[in-house]
């Protein structure tokens, strides 16, 4: 019901939205709660389990019951609460967890047959037969399980995510934290406001008071002038401090236009913000509890606050007759706020028997509410006092069991909230969170006034400590009441009448008691086992009173029972904000080289090689598959000439007089002795002894190295490089620089690849000056270039390098040049048949398990020095002869078909486990050889070649007889790279 | 978390690879015994406490860095160039 | 008392008075024959099986806080026996035939719920390197098969297919993978312990082992010593610390490895999925949260919690590979510590000191494992012999390189794996 007074929702504003299909009208500044409250409506959701009817219980995140829907296609966003949404033109919500209807929902059955479904059920039953618990049973709870529905569509809509930085971060936006930020701004210190409500002010808000004389709303619009003309302050609303991290960092989720009816398509929805503090204030306030009473959980049964919030805030009753039931002082406010908005009040029934209530209404000191009545909405309450049991008609009930500080984020850090007596209510350790002081209500400061003080004192001693001042703000007049409590947290039923806990898990006392039977007493498994405080709210409105009724039943104390932790984020973050950045393309940046353009215009697909791209093949039009593409540039490399970018190899530039030294100490063999103007293969060992990388390293001068690596390792070795200079060998004179994207590197391989290179270098070469592991700096029409005389094919080849701007017109004149040379451009697919049927070993060979011994290398180990990796690949298992071994397998049998991934095993073995003679790494059709070759790691290989074995891919249903043959098929002698 | 780096001052835990114990720096021999390497690239004391880590700026000036640190509290304690640690560890030899 | 559906409706109609507790407080004696230190999956279900397959009765489990509150209560709660290295493979396989038969075996409905899962690849070399893994999953005798992108987006239709960074290849499924509640297994363990008679003694904190001449004696605790012939550490995420009360030094390092779960969904991933670039793996739990996790923090920890970057990274890889979650919202976040070893793979063994056994470093595949580490572990320390499928998880193999099981390749830095 919509009241006739003034507040902080505009009634000049109507706005329409639609609620299950309904059209329905509220107003600027309405959430979708206050305005279904001011269509009457009640009824808004349903339990999870028992699909009990629930209405709206809070008036903020913490909501428990009327979490909705919003929109639908890929816009659809489940279990939003109806407490923060504000309404904006044209919005439509969706109740959840109901079929056909929220009125008429099947699975309400469920509450009828609870008896049989009550806590902990399902771990004693559904066992029989074995087969029917993924066949029935699982597909059945899961159909009924969740709440809300995704779309199934993917995300379309724009998350971002930002860094801030600031002295001090305010979490909370109430008077406590409007103090501090004014106290700290006015000191100068950039300081971050953050509120998750749409406006500061926080209970002021909600509250009927005066500050300083003036209207609470008034003083917090004057403070918040103030904060908006600081350029040190930033005032965040709609952003909820999410998690406290280490060192000072907290995780915020700010919703930046997901109240607006058509936002500007530049906003994001949300953004999720990572903001690092120096130091921290929480101001987080408290928030109201419930009594568990029996039938506690009927639409229109809700905190006394929230009631207060829906009357002060948006001029809605939830009810027009309303009932109060306390246990503390801070109820009778409502009663007053009722009484002023002309509400009748049905009954004030407080716990205590000496509350201090006057008022001309029915009152009932020392008594309890004992039961309620009402399928779909609250119809009336029964008052047990003075030993007798009373029927009241109310269709709100308005509850207070007390105040919980909100203490959740100094539990990020492991801390452990204390209990404090004489407010029954957990604070929050200190020091749980470096940086972080308490103010206000989260640290037990229970009246305006004190929130106010301490939100001074607070900053005030932060900004002693990092050396700021001003003059301290006086405090002004502001309601200053003591707050007094009688414990209560639940009434014992007269009947079998359940009393709700945890709303949204249906969980009950009765739940509790039973877990405790059953010996899961300690809170930890009282939890797990009922599903207490694991939904939705994280226990935020109970776990408090079920900490009390464990306590109760096992007869230990409420301190001694212990808390469960609350863990980030405080309230739910949508992954879309959090991973905003990952969706599509921008999970990992791309690298592309300087000739990717020129590429993509010779209609190569490209192929993902680490984070870069590479052509994959270079199609000619009459080719229809890769293969074809493929083998045809496989045989003009070999019989003419090829051009491949290989820039993608890490390269790395190493200098200084120790550069030699290093080296030896990272490769296995030796690179001081290497002459100037020379290139050597090079392996790296792991300090554990296995393979890390491999490649060729160059030495242009006497203290200029160039080292290569393969693609995906070149960020991995540059830190191996760094690791043994810095930790082990800091005495050494040399230094390190990633040149990869610095210069374009061409392999130019075939045996016209001389020819191709003397069309367009300045002087020629030949083989006497430049035979097979020179290097060394030329010009390339006028363009000072480096040439490497190295292999990866087998062939006659040269890798020739200029820097990256020249790359993309050198491209495209070697691809021009090496086609009037019956030549071609080749990709990925060709480089590696070239390099299988030449034996050379990719990470598809040195996948991280393999040592030199396996790879035949163990030669390349040098004897008279030591290398990382050394000591630990001499253990004995290293070098069994037993372990498998690099072999080259070709295909003897009637099945020509080799594939990589397969097992091996002698001809007469089963493909079994313990039968296991080895694998295939990788596999080439040979268009050179005719036939599929494969490299392979197999027991003793290097000792078996000439034996016949099988290999068998179980997942491809093939078998293949092989040969075992040495692992360099083509070319053996080497005499075609030397020619 | 926010990690210490003696070049570049406070930086974001992303920046920052992490590579186990400090002891590293104290690299054995090439013929000490099997037992001293099998301790030295496997077995760590493993602190729930304060511990020697080594980590390397990455995404920052590629120093690495010996920074002290609780691994209950995360507490940072404080931080120094490997190689600096490293000469200094020499220097007492 | 035996669960069955007639005990349901029988204590549904009576009221729900007559349920009785599923393991006692056994109040702790002066010696046992056997006492397993941690009360966590791996320790109970040792407990189980030293009862059960070894008739051993003088047994008791020694747990610092309440049963089940360690890994096994935290975990993503995956169950598949996809690996690749001889001594994993034959354990992990163990272990799965193991949870085909738990929730009969325990009397305790622990929801194993074989919905299968799919490791997806995207590149050729990881496509070779899933064949290999599906083959050798095969010639141990499990099942696994090679899924095309066609193929997948039939059974995932949801998963970014057509503008990825990295495309998806294929995939492997093994339908025998799945999920099971992760508490439930250490209720179901520790309620068929109890009831073969071990004692459960929760709160209770070993702070000393008593070893003379070589030999275990005995433990000390926060609530008196304790005698015992033989003394099994079970203490996943305090192995060194614990350890190192016996002097011995682990080759294990702790790590924080964080895990996810968003509010209440309607069933829509139905499979468990891992994503082949990137960490991710998630699944859809019976009550509709969906439950999913990455790698770890990366740095040594023992504070069960994490910190943004990893999560930042689990959510991005999320979006990448299935951006329909994406108005899914993260409810809770938690972090469990890790044994990670310099191989990825665990240890089951002896130790030097006689009468004392060791069980750790399953980095974070220890719930999985949980019915196949409890039964050979039990047969280890009853028969002093290794059991077959565990005989792999030797401490030596580090020092001698015989049998190393580095199923990632990424060698002996414990953080990698």
């Amino acid at each position: 019901m919509r009241l006739d007074q003034d507040s902080l929702v505009d009634q000049n504003f109507p706005i329409k939205f639609q609620f299950d299909g309904m059209s329905m009208t509220g107003f600027a500044g309405d959430t979708l709660a206050s305005a279904l409250l001011a269509n009457d409506v009640r009824l808004v959701g349903r339990s999870f389990k028992y699909h009990r009817p629930r209405g709206i219980m809070s008036a903020g995140s913490e909501e428990a019951n009327a979490l909705v829907t919003v929109g639908s296609g890929p816009q659809q966003e489940p279990n939003i609460r109806a407490t923060q949404l504000e309404i904006y033109e044209g919005l439509e919500v969706f109740s959840q967890n109901r079929w056909p209807s929220l009125k008429w929902d099947l699975l309400a059955l469920n509450d009828l047959a609870a008896p049989f479904l009550n806590v902990g059920f399902y771990y004693k039953t559904f066992m029989w037969p074995k087969s029917f618990w993924e066949k029935i049973y699982e597909p059945v709870i899961r159909k009924a399980a969740g709440l809300g529905s995704l779309s199934g569509q993917a995300n379309s809509e724009r998350y971002e995510k930002a860094f801030a930085f600031c002295d001090l971060l305010v979490i909370g936006g109430g008077p406590t934290g409007l103090m501090s930020t004014l106290q700290a701004g006015r000191a100068g210190m950039s300081v971050i406001l953050a509120d998750e409500d749409n406006r500061f002010g926080g209970r002021l808000n909600s509250e009927k008071t005066q500050i300083g004389g003036v209207d609470a709303d008034q003083w917090v619009n004057t403070i918040v002038r103030e904060l908006s003309d600081m350029p040190n302050v930033r005032l965040m609303t709609r952003t909820a401090i999410t998690g406290a991290y280490d060192q000072g960092t907290f995780g915020a989720l700010e919703r930046v236009s997901k109240h607006l009816s058509s936002p500007n398509k530049h906003l994001p929805v949300e953004c999720f913000w990572r903001i690092f503090a120096k130091r921290s204030v929480l101001a987080s306030g408290a928030l109201e509890r419930f009594i568990a009473f029996p039938n506690n959980d009927r639409p229109g049964i809700m905190t006394a606050s929230a009631l207060r919030t829906y009357i002060n805030r948006y001029s809605v009753s939830p009810g027009r007759s309303v009932a109060i039931f306390a246990n503390n002082d801070g109820a009778e406010q409502t009663a007053r706020d009722l009484q002023a908005a002309g509400v009748q009040i049905a009954a004030y029934v407080d716990v205590r028997a000496d509350a201090r209530i006057n008022g001309d209404f029915p009152i009932y000191r020392g008594a309890s509410v004992c039961d309620t009545s009402g399928r779909l909405g609250l119809e009336g309450i029964t008052v047990r006092h003075a030993g007798q049991e009373i029927n009241i008609a109310a269709d709100c009930l308005a509850v207070s069991g007390g105040w919980n500080p909100t203490v959740h984020l100094s539990c990020h850090m492991n801390g452990r909230p204390y209990w404090s007596e004489s407010l029954l209510s957990f604070l929050p350790a200190e020091n749980a969170i470096p940086g972080m002081v308490y103010a206000g209500a989260v640290n037990g400061h229970m009246s305006t006034r004190a929130c106010l003080q301490s939100g001074v004192v607070n900053a005030r001693s932060i900004m002693k400590d990092l050396g700021k001042s001003a003059a301290a703000l006086k405090i002004p007049d502001a309601e200053d009441y003591a707050y007094g409590i009688g414990a209560i947290w639940s009434v014992s039923p007269s009947g079998k009448q359940r009393s709700w806990l945890d709303f949204q898990n249906d969980v009950t006392v009765k739940d509790i008691v039973q877990s405790v039977a059953e010996n899961y007493r300690s809170v930890e498994h009282m939890k797990r086992y009922t599903t207490q405080g694991m939904a939705p709210d994280q226990g935020k409105n109970s776990n408090v009173a079920a900490l009390a009724v464990l306590a109760d039943a096992t007869g230990k104390g409420i301190p001694e029972t212990g808390t469960t932790t609350f863990r980030p984020p405080f309230s739910p973050v949508s992954i879309a904000a959090m991973g905003s950045e990952g969706q599509d393309k921008g999970f990992a940046p791309e690298r592309f080289g300087s000739t990717h353009q020129a590429i993509l215009e010779r209609g190569a697909p490209m192929i993902e090689a680490g984070l870069w791209y590479r052509p994959s093949y270079f199609p000619r039009p009459n080719e229809k598959t890769w293969r074809q593409s493929c083998d045809r540039e496989v045989m003009m490399v070999r019989e003419h000439v090829g051009v491949c970018d290989v820039s993608t190899l890490g390269k790395i530039d190493i200098k200084g007089p120790d550069a030699g030294h290093l080296l030896d100490l990272v490769y296995t063999n030796k690179f001081s002795s290497l002459a100037v103007g020379k290139v050597r293969y090079g392996l790296m060992l792991r300090e554990d002894g296995h393979v890390l990388d491999d490649g060729t390293t160059a030495r242009l001068n006497h203290e200029h190295f160039l080292m290569t690596t393969t693609t995906v390792a070149d960020s991995l070795v540059m830190r191996h490089l760094h690791y043994v200079h810095q930790c082990l060998h800091p005495e050494w004179d040399v230094s390190f620089a990633s040149v990869t994207e610095h210069w374009t590197q061409f392999a130019i391989a075939g045996p016209k690849a001389r020819d191709l290179l003397n069309g367009l270098l300045d002087q020629s070469i030949d083989n006497e000056k430049w035979p097979f592991m020179s290097c060394g700096q030329l010009n390339i029409m006028g363009i000072s270039g480096r040439l490497f005389r190295i292999s990866f094919s087998g062939e006659l080849g040269f890798e020739l390098a200029v820097p990256s701007r020249y790359g993309d017109s050198l491209f495209r004149i070697l691809s021009a040049r090496v086609e009037e040379l019956g030549g071609c451009c080749y990709g990925m697919e060709a480089l590696n048949v070239l390099r299988v049927e030449k034996g050379f070993i990719t990470h598809a060979e040195i996948d991280g398990r393999v040592t030199a011994f396996d790879l035949g290398m163990q030669s390349m180990v040098n004897r008279t020095k030591d290398c990382i990796g050394k000591a630990a690949s001499q253990r004995r298992g290293l070098n069994d002869v037993d372990r498998p071994r690099l072999v080259g397998l070709k295909p003897v049998g009637s099945v020509k078909q080799l594939t990589a991934g397969a097992h091996l095993f002698t001809l007469q073995d089963p493909a079994e486990r313990i039968y296991n003679q080895g694998h295939i790494t990788s596999v080439a059709y040979s268009p050179w050889f005719g036939y599929f070759y494969g490299l392979a790691f197999l027991k003793n290989g290097s000792e078996r070649f000439g034996e016949q074995i099988k290999m068998v891919d179980h997942v491809r249903d093939i078998e293949a007889i092989c040969e075992v043959v040495p692992p360099v098929a083509f070319d053996p002698d080497g005499g075609r790279a030397r020619a | 978390m926010r990690l210490l780096c003696p070049n570049c001052g406070e930086r974001d835990l992303r920046e920052f690879y992490y590579q186990s114990t400090a002891e590293a720096l104290i690299r054995p021999d090439l013929d000490a015994e099997d037992a001293v390497w099998d301790d030295y690239l496997h077995n760590r004391d493993n602190p729930a406490g304060k511990t020697e880590d080594l980590w390397y700026h990455e995404a920052g000036c590629n120093a690495w860095i010996v920074i002290s640190r609780n691994t209950v509290s995360h507490d940072v304690l404080d931080a120094q160039l490997a190689a600096r640690k490293r000469l200094s560890n020499e220097g007492k030899k | 008392m035996r669960f069955s559906g007639f005990g349901i409706l029988k204590q549904g109609l009576t009221g729900n008075k007559g349920w009785t507790a599923h393991w006692r407080n056994p109040k702790c004696k002066e010696a046992y024959d056997i006492v397993i230190i941690g009360g966590g999956g791996h320790g109970l279900a040792t407990a189980y099986y030293l009862a059960k397959n070894h008739g051993l009765k003088n047994i008791a489990v020694l747990e610092k806080g309440h049963l089940g509150g360690g890994n096994i209560g935290r975990n993503t709660t995956i169950v598949r026996a996809n690996y690749m290295m001889p001594g994993n493979s034959e354990f992990y396989s163990h272990s799965l035939k193991l949870w085909e038969g738990m929730e009969q075996d325990l009397n305790f409905n622990t929801m194993h719920s074989q919905r299968g899962q799919v490791a997806l690849f995207h590149s050729d070399a990881q496509r070779d390197a899933a064949v290999r893994r599906a083959n050798a999953i095969i010639n141990q005798g499990d099942d696994a098969e090679l899924l095309s992108p066609k193929q997948l987006r039939k059974m995932l239709p949801y998963l970014n297919y057509d503008s990825p960074r990295f495309p998806i290849y294929g995939g492997v499924i093994q339908r025998r993978a799945g999920t099971a509640r992760h508490d439930a297994v250490a209720w179901g363990y520790a309620r068929g312990a109890d009831s073969r008679g071990v004692d459960l003694i929760q709160n209770c904190e070993v702070t000393g082992i008593d070893i003379q001449n070589g030999q275990v004696k005995g433990v000390q605790t926060n609530q008196g010593a304790i005698l015992a012939k033989k003394v099994a550490i079970v203490v996943a995420g305090r192995s060194s610390l614990v350890a190192g009360m016996a002097g011995i030094r682990l080759p294990i390092e702790s790590h924080v490895l964080q895990a996810f779960v968003t509010e209440g969904l309607k069933a829509c991933v139905d499979k468990v999925i891992s994503f082949g670039m990137g960490h991710f793996y998630i699944s859809q739990s019976d009550k509709g949260g969906l439950v999913f996790g990455g790698n770890l923090d990366y740095y040594s920890s023992y504070a069960s919690r994490g910190n943004l970057p990893m999560k930042e990274h689990v959510m991005e890889a999320a979006m990448a590979l299935m951006p329909m979650i994406g108005k899914a919202k993260v409810l809770r976040s938690w972090g469990g510590i890790m044994d990670m070893t310099p191989d990825g793979s665990p240890i089951i063994d002896k130790t030097d000191i006689y009468g004392l056994y060791l069980n750790c470093g399953w980095c974070y595949g220890g719930f999985k494992a949980v019915p196949g580490s409890g039964y050979s572990f039990a047969h280890l320390i009853a028969t002093d012999n290794h059991h077959e499928p565990a005989a792999g998880f030797r401490l030596d193999r580090f020092r001698t390189g015989y049998g190393l099981m580095d199923e990632e390749g990424t060698g002996a830095q414990h953080n990698l794996h």
